[in-house]
């Protein structure tokens, strides 16, 4: 049987979602938002919400998502991402409002307006990229950078008596009463992967239904922050970052569990 | 059982040759261009091993910038 018989319309097991255009993205190669930009996609379109829909994008690397998703986007100001959503959300109620946001822009400028939407139980959903570093801007240390973990700013390791500790914002969420699904995923392999986009089908359900705050934090690399191959990066994140944020889910109050 | 074959396409143009689908493979039949570089300069992927592929997918899934369309088919 030779190539072409197989490559017919028919046979088609995967391709790049239809909600995803084919502008060409401008994170580095092997960036972990390509992979949950594509989850997002996929899930938005398999849940038929592609008019339904109105997202957030931070201040980051991710601001420019909105090139690339073609659903409705709204540019919050630095970590304001939960804020606007709130807004929309109670004004448009049958609307898929999510917000997409780095761990400079949730867990650092924007603490207050994150822990305040979901204390308040804001039927939102936050997609939470942790990759431990301000990617954009060069590589500065963030509050989730690891103990000892070299960035532009702490070039000799972060230290706990100069710099503090590293943040734990989503075991923070868990605690809170207006949360209902809060969640670490990662996105390294195939495995992962198709965890994650469980994970945030839920959340996007779980807003839908009016059921509270979902959070879903992916723990993912930054591999030109923290200058290593994308490979390398992938290891390093199993072999460094589950240690301090360890996937699985930290709250459930839905009563659905995920097998 | 039957047999399954795969094929896939790449978009030689949109890939960055970061090289994660090669890792991923399990048959390891994917590799980057060594002497070739698509108009932005990258080493794109592409198979290696001609009638390996059992379009498993893996490859298209762990791709960030969804440059890899499968195709599966029962014998």
């Amino acid at each position: 049987m030779n190539e072409e018989e197989i490559i017919r319309p028919e046979n088609l097991v995967y391709k790049k979602p239809k909600l995803m255009n084919d502008r060409t993205m401008h994170y580095c190669p092997g960036c972990s938002h390509g992979v949950v930009h594509k989850l997002v996609a996929e899930v938005i379109e398999e849940m038929g919400m592609e008019d339904k829909t109105v997202a957030i994008s931070p201040v980051g690397c991710a601001v420019f998502a909105y090139n690339y998703i073609d659903v409705d986007w709204v540019e919050a100001a630095h970590g304001r991402a939960p804020a606007v959503a709130t807004a929309i959300k109670r004004l448009w109620p049958d609307r898929l409002v999510f917000t997409y946001q780095g761990d400079g822009d949730l867990a650092c400028i924007g603490t207050a307006e994150s822990i305040h939407a979901l204390n308040r139980g804001e039927n939102i959903a936050i997609i939470f990229i942790n990759n431990a570093i301000y990617g954009m801007t060069g590589g500065q240390m963030a509050p989730t950078t690891l103990m000892g973990m070299k960035t532009s700013t702490c070039p000799y390791g972060r230290e706990a008596s100069l710099h503090g500790y590293p943040l734990h914002i989503t075991d923070i969420a868990a605690t809170l009463e207006g949360t209902c699904y809060v969640t670490r995923q990662s996105v390294h392999n195939v495995a992962a992967i198709r965890k994650a986009k469980k994970a945030i089908r839920k959340a996007f359900e779980n807003s839908m239904a009016g059921k509270g705050s979902s959070l879903v934090e992916i723990v993912s690399t930054c591999n030109a922050g923290w200058k290593m191959s994308p490979e390398k990066a992938n290891k390093w994140m199993e072999e460094h970052m589950f240690e301090y944020y360890k996937p699985g889910d930290l709250k459930d109050t839905t009563g659905e569990q995920q097998s | 059982m039957g047999k399954i074959k795969g094929a896939i396409i790449v978009d030689e143009e949109r890939c960055k040759g970061c090289n994660l689908c090669v890792v991923a493979c399990p048959l390891q039949i994917l590799s980057l261009a060594e002497k070739k570089v698509n108009t932005k300069g990258y080493h794109f992927v592409r198979q290696i091993k001609e009638d390996t592929c059992n379009g498993c997918a893996s490859c298209a899934i762990v791709c960030p910038d969804g440059c890899i369309t499968v195709y599966k088919k029962k014998l």
